[in-house]
């Protein structure tokens, strides 16, 4: 966000949930720089910056399934991602009728 | 990382299709390990998950988490005081294959996860929000892992109304 460049994880994170959910809202922050000194990514000297990352999402491809289905689209379509390195996901998934609803946990169906 | 060369390098169809060389074969390992678990690997798992009711694998141990993810589904479950002989940890740091094989075999790509009765429930933001809107002591109480709390005479709610 505050960055003018953005990394080329982040880059692709945004394309592929962009074209997998045709999202109303979408947020990327990268908050890699908070994990610097996590073991995994001392082990990678310190990571490359781009390996933790929160992602909001509203969109209407959630609507009827849980959580867990939600977070594993988002998931399976970065698999490369993660492969290459994208080490954790804090996601936050609401449809655009729950995203105007105060913001409050949503029952299960 | 070994995943990220393979993966870039290597897709599932094409290591099925390739003629075997000496770099495939020596390869073989690592990609079957990342793609496809192993039956040892995946029944030594299958266990673990049953082990207790409750299940955590997680980065460290409950006194020291080396994670904030994995600290905050400790902090969790310390809520809700389940006994120790419901749960068991493990430390995916000390154990290399388990780190993979749980990811696959879960097929979530993060750590902490939990399981509860053999049954995946998902990372920390899962348990978060079910820990917020109440379904994580339900789903607690009714694995029996958590004594159930009769309900005081007076629904419950939440925040007092204004």
């Amino acid at each position: 966000m505050s960055a003018t460049t953005l990394g080329p994880v982040e880059e692709s994170i945004r394309t592929k949930v962009q074209l997998l959910l045709a999202p109303t809202a979408l947020r990327i922050t990268n908050n890699s720089w908070q994990h610097r000194h996590h073991t995994a990514m001392r082990d990678q000297g310190g990571g490359n910056g781009e390996t933790h990352f929160s992602v909001e999402v509203v969109s209407d491809a959630f609507t009827g399934k849980t959580t867990m289905q939600r977070h594993r689209m988002i998931y399976a379509a970065l698999s490369d991602e993660f492969a290459q390195g994208l080490h954790a996901l804090s996601l936050k998934t609401r449809t655009t009728a729950e995203a105007q609803k105060p913001e409050l946990p949503t029952e299960p169906a | 990382m070994f995943g990220s060369f393979l993966r870039s390098s290597t897709s599932v169809l094409r290591t099925a299709t390739t003629a075997p060389t000496r770099t495939v074969l020596g390869r073989l390992p690592i990609s079957s390990h990342y793609r496809f678990l192993s039956t040892e690997a995946r029944a030594q798992i299958d266990k673990a998950v049953k082990s207790t009711p409750l299940v955590l694998f997680m980065k460290g141990t409950p006194d020291q988490p080396q994670c904030g993810f994995s600290r905050a589904v400790v902090n969790i479950l310390d809520v809700y005081q389940v006994p120790p002989e419901k749960i068991k940890t493990y430390d995916v740091l000390v154990d290399a294959e388990l780190r993979s094989g749980i990811k696959e075999y879960s097929e979530w790509p993060t750590i902490p996860q939990v399981y509860v009765n053999g049954e995946f429930v998902g990372g920390c933001d899962i348990v978060l929000g079910m820990h917020q809107s109440g379904e994580l002591e339900t789903l607690l109480e009714t694995s029996n892992i958590i004594p159930t709390v009769p309900e005081p005479d007076a629904p419950a709610t939440p925040q007092p109304a204004s």
